[in-house]
């Protein structure tokens, strides 16, 4: 089992005749991915390597039986082209795009909170389901399949901890960004519900930073909710307030949003928090045992 | 992006909320030419990025023009924590009755705006909060249906100001809501909202946060500037297209990733060392941007050693190598650099960086081992 994304996955690349479109819708193949459409508005009928590329998602949809979207079209583009894949039924948006407008993804959010389509994203590095189907642009090579689920505001640090779980012996059931911003479709708590209820999941690796208060709200959540063992890493204590390190979302308001608060109030609901990459791998040994 | 208060109002004039008439001057003679222009008494107030400017000394009334000059001269290259004022606002002082309080932010937590109002204004917001916290009012608006009147009154009779002026607070909050959309901000405020012995309602300060990655969308706004809040290496990066952020430390950090270069901070940080900046170079292999991207690092004479700390995903190893190579021949650093190469072709790159020897030029492959390393250096 996986989550998200699986060998059931028809991919659907909204921007696949763009150079890094093309590059990681290919690579995504590569990987064993389903990518049976794109969609670039006036280049319907043209294909990138064999994949189809249709005008709208519509016809997409309907000419290959898309079931999931990939959105890397440039920011001014991007919450039109969310709501498109919305709008034709497909249920699994997956938003790579950096720089989306604040108010778009707000409108964008709340619009798809009264449907069914699920948002990942956006400015995200995508989901992994390893020996499954990769969607987006994780580097596949560091991760084999396993029972650590992992899910992360962060894509290079992702790769970090990943790749110190792997040293280690274990793989990933699936591996969700769900990205940088300040309004992500999808939240800790959406993803670490489906970790949850996946049977291979043993344990959840959650990797937070500074900015909002999500990590706060999953902290209650797991409390309440969540009988697996969850794992925490928050990046940004020594970030000064009111700077934006590098992530839209990533900024400390004042006192709120700060990488201690967060992994005091995970701490204080069970939740153990690895300090550094590397301790959050030690401690993944500790509780599922070692695997090397 | 934080917007000056002058720069808030030309927003608020432009959206219909009403503020005191007022000119922007950068030197003595333009704020005195201002002054006289608008008639005393008149507000000299400093335009910088922090509040407490009036406790610091840097808003004054002026009664006249000899007051106008002496108060834009004090005021004018005076440094309020940390900000060195370079521009000033003058503006038509205002009969105070009452002081409110009105903001719409951007509630990151329910995903919605939120109009707050409070009859408790003119002072610290937070410290209103904890000492009266029904003293603000607050709701979110529907993004999609966009605010409506009866919000306006809803907050107006909730928090229980002046019923003379009910209708038109709040409907100077829908006037605030619609530059929060058309603008897109992330944060208006106005504190004090001001009702005068009139019993008008003006909006005194204005603070507004515009986001960056809107700016496409309002060329007028993207031109706004503050000199002050810009130092010089934020300048540099900024020019270059990095994501830089200035610190107090002396070790200067470069990665790939937001997420990796916050770790990486917070490692070095652990292993006793203190950061000098935030900079991912992002996919960052080609020899330009890395130039670019130590250029900008050194610039800041505080820095002592550097932590250049990379896991390939994408982005290969061995590029990186090759451009780290090509950057250092341009630059010829004079303080020790410490590289962490992990990820794709990692032993290839710590080879071709071998291989160069490069003067003063560590590799590592642990994240931890290249933070211990750097902060030994660093001294």
């Amino acid at each position: 089992m996986a989550i998200l994304v699986d060998r059931d996955t028809k991919l659907c690349v909204s921007g696949i005749t763009g150079r890094e479109g093309t590059f990681h819708s290919l690579r995504n193949r590569d990987y064993g991915t389903q990518v049976v459409a794109g969609v670039t508005p006036g280049k319907g009928g043209q294909d990138v390597d064999g994949i189809p590329v249709f005008d709208t998602f519509k016809a997409a949809v309907a000419e290959t039986g898309a079931n999931t979207a990939m959105i890397f079209v440039p920011p001014r583009f991007a919450a039109d082209s969310i709501l498109e894949a919305e709008d034709a039924g497909i249920g699994l948006i997956i938003a790579i795009t950096e720089g989306i407008p604040a108010h778009d993804e707000l409108r964008v959010y709340n619009h798809l909170q009264r449907g069914d389509s699920r948002l990942i994203g956006p400015n995200c590095p995508g989901i992994l389901s390893p020996g499954k189907a990769n969607v987006g642009i994780i580097p596949a090579q560091f991760f084999k399949e396993g029972n650590v689920g992992l899910v992360s505001r962060s894509g290079t640090l992702t790769y970090q901890i990943g790749n110190e779980l792997a040293q280690r012996g274990f793989g990933n059931s699936s591996i969700v960004g769900i990205g940088g911003d300040p309004v992500p479709g999808s939240s800790f708590i959406d993803v670490i519900e489906l970790f949850e209820a996946d049977p291979e999941t043993e344990l959840i690796v959650m990797c937070g930073e500074i900015g909002g208060s999500a990590e706060e709200e999953a902290a209650d959540y797991i409390a309440e909710h969540v009988s697996k063992p969850v794992l925490a890493y928050i990046a940004g204590f020594t970030a000064p307030p009111g700077k934006t390190m590098g992530h839209a979302g990533a900024i400390v308001s004042g006192s709120k949003g700060t990488a201690a608060a967060k992994a005091e109030a995970l701490e204080a609901k069970g939740v153990r928090v690895g300090r550094n990459p590397t301790q959050v791998a030690e401690i993944a040994v500790e509780i599922l045992g070692a695997r090397v | 992006m934080d917007l000056l208060e002058y720069q808030g109002k030309q927003l608020f004039r432009k959206h219909g909320v009403p503020t005191p008439e007022g000119r922007h001057a950068t030197s003595v003679a333009e704020a005195v030419q201002a002054a006289e222009d608008l008639g005393y008494p008149v507000v000299v107030k400093a335009q910088v990025q922090i509040g407490g400017r009036g406790k610091a000394g840097g808003i004054k009334l002026a009664k006249d023009r000899s007051e106008a000059d002496a108060h834009a001269e004090a005021i004018l290259g005076m440094d309020i924590r940390g900000f060195t004022v370079h521009e000033v606002y003058v503006e038509r002082a205002s009969e105070i009755d009452e002081e409110y309080y009105a903001a719409i932010v951007f509630d990151r937590a329910a995903k919605k705006p939120m109009a707050m109002l409070s009859r408790m204004g003119g002072m610290d917001v937070e410290e209103v909060a904890e000492k009266d916290p029904d003293a603000m009012r607050m709701l979110h608006v529907d993004p999609l249906v966009g605010f409506q009147d009866f919000q306006g009154r809803r907050l107006a009779f909730e928090a229980g100001i002046a019923p003379d002026v009910i209708r038109p607070v709040g409907a100077m909050i829908g006037k605030l809501y619609e530059l929060f959309v058309g603008e897109d901000a992330t944060l208006v405020e106005v504190n004090p909202l001001l009702i005068t012995k009139d019993r008008e309602v003006v909006a005194l300060d204005a603070k507004v946060t515009v986001d960056g990655s809107a700016l496409y969308r309002h060329p007028d706004v993207a031109e706004m500037r503050d000199l002050s809040a810009e130092d010089e290496q934020e300048r540099m990066a900024k020019e270059r297209g990095l994501t830089y952020v200035k610190l107090d430390g002396n070790v200067g950090i470069l990665g790939n990733g937001a997420g990796l270069v916050m770790s990486t901070l917070d490692v070095v940080a652990q292993a006793g060392g203190k950061p000098a900046n935030f900079l991912d170079a992002g996919g960052g292999s080609k020899a330009e941007a890395i130039t670019s991207a130590v250029e900008v690092i050194l610039s800041d004479d505080k820095v002592t050693a550097v932590l250049f700390n990379i896991f390939g995903g994408i982005t290969r190893c061995d590029e990186v190598a090759r451009g780290l190579i090509e950057a250092f021949e341009q630059i010829e650093p004079d303080v020790p650099f410490v590289v962490r190469l992990d990820g794709t072709n990692d032993k290839e790159g710590r080879a071709l960086l071998a291989e160069a020897s490069l003067p003063n030029v560590h590799t590592e492959t642990t994240m931890l081992g290249a933070a211990e390393k750097v902060v030994e250096l660093a001294g």
